[in-house]
Formats: C-alpha cells, structure tokens, sequence
C-alpha cells in the first residue's frame, strides 16, 4: 500500500492508522508533525508548497524508503495552507513485519520530508509580524545522515 | 521559458511566475540568477545573493551550476522547510 496526500483538509490519525494496521505485518510506526504553539505569539503558520512539483517528490522519497525497507504499507500526508498552534501539519505512518523496519523507515521519511520535499513556511504573529522559516542545517544534516 | 518563484523569493520579486525567452542552452541556472538580478528592484533585492537560492529544472531539483538545457520550466525558491 502506497498513500501519498498534499491537501489543506485535516486528516484522521485513528483511520490512517487502521488502514497500515489491516495490512497485517505485526508493527506499525507513525510520526504526526502538529503547529507548535508555544513560540512568542504564534497565530498561525501558512504553508505554501510547489504543486506541480509535490506529490511526484513525495513519491521519489516514498519510493526510495521502499528500496530500502522491507514494507508492507507507506502512508505521508502533508498539509498546506494556513493552519493554527496545534493543528496537525505532516503525517507519516509504515507498516511492515519487523519493528525496526517500520520505526527505521518512519524516521527515514520525515527527515526526507523536512530536507527535499518543496514546501515553505510563514510564521503569523499575533501584532501582524511575519517572517519564513529559515531551514535549518541540522535538518539536512539528518537526512544527508541517511545517505552513509 | 517559464520561471517560477515561490516564498520569499515570490513576496519580493512581486510575481509567482513569468514567461522569458529561453537562454542558451549551455548556460546554468546561476547565470539566469544573475540575468535577473541584473534588472535591478525585486529582482536584485531576491536574486543578490544565489547562496540563500536553491533551484528545480523541470520539476526536479538541481544545483545551479545545472545546464538549463531545453528546460521548459526552472523554479527559484529558498531551501525548503516542510515537514
């Protein structure tokens, strides 16, 4: 099982869950990125993303944790648009038949994920302040770690 | 040729997209940076330094040093920040 979803709906952990669950290898891992909301004044984050561009990078960095991890089931989820503190952002679920494939792979992905997939952030601030994300280097140094 | 532009590099160059004649096909993505930057305001104040640059040919990422080739559409945006 292969989902890949670039959307501005929210989604449902418990049904994503279930459905890499019912594929009956005996581990499943996830990872649910959430807007933080304890940064001084935060109101939102606005994600912009590259949409001719994204689901097929998505796909290239799904695919190449499939070559690399014996798995029955990937599922990523990355939302854009503009989402509020505690609001989910980013969801990456495996499935396989060994632990240490599915949690492996689960790392794999959302470090790929915050280093080569084309989106960007933009912090809302509640006097009206804006300002992008910087990247950040030890976020690709994390997946340029997954290279060795 | 169409140049896309996304983030900060889109606010200040005031334009998410634009078409321009396609440069010569041995020339990178970092010699089209300067070409632009050339035309001064926006462009120069979001292109002046190709170190805060990351660049897609055709939808893929590449280096800048990248030929542009027959490229039909480059992208100019920062370093990414999903997840």
């Amino acid at each position: 099982m292969k989902r890949i979803a670039i959307q501005t709906a929210d989604f449902d952990v418990a049904a994503e869950l279930a459905a890499l669950e019912a594929l009956g290898g005996g581990g499943v891992a996830s990872f649910t990125g959430i807007v933080r909301g304890e940064e001084g004044g935060l109101i939102a984050l606005e994600l912009e993303h590259y949409p001719a561009m994204t689901q097929a990078q998505v796909d290239r960095i799904v695919e190449e944790a499939l070559a690399r991890w014996p798995l029955l089931g990937v599922s990523v989820i990355h939302r854009f648009g503009r989402l509020e503190p505690g609001a989910r952002i980013v969801f990456v679920g495996t499935a396989s038949r060994h632990r240490a494939a599915a949690l492996e792979s689960c790392a794999f992905l959302i470090d790929w994920m915050k280093s080569d997939a084309p989106f960007w952030k933009k912090e809302h601030f509640g006097d009206g302040a804006t300002q992008w994300v910087e990247a950040r280097a030890e976020d690709e140094a994390k997946a340029q770690g997954w290279r060795s | 040729m169409t140049i896309v532009y996304f983030a900060w590099v889109r606010e200040v160059i005031g334009r998410d997209e634009e078409q321009v004649e396609r440069p010569a096909p041995d020339s990178s993505v970092a010699d089209l940076i300067a070409t632009l930057a050339a035309r001064g305001g926006g462009y120069a104040q979001a292109l002046e330094d190709p170190t805060r640059l990351r660049a897609a040919i055709d939808q893929r990422f590449a280096p800048l040093d990248t030929p542009i080739g027959d490229a039909r559409e480059v992208a100019l945006f920062p370093p990414v920040t999903g997840g």
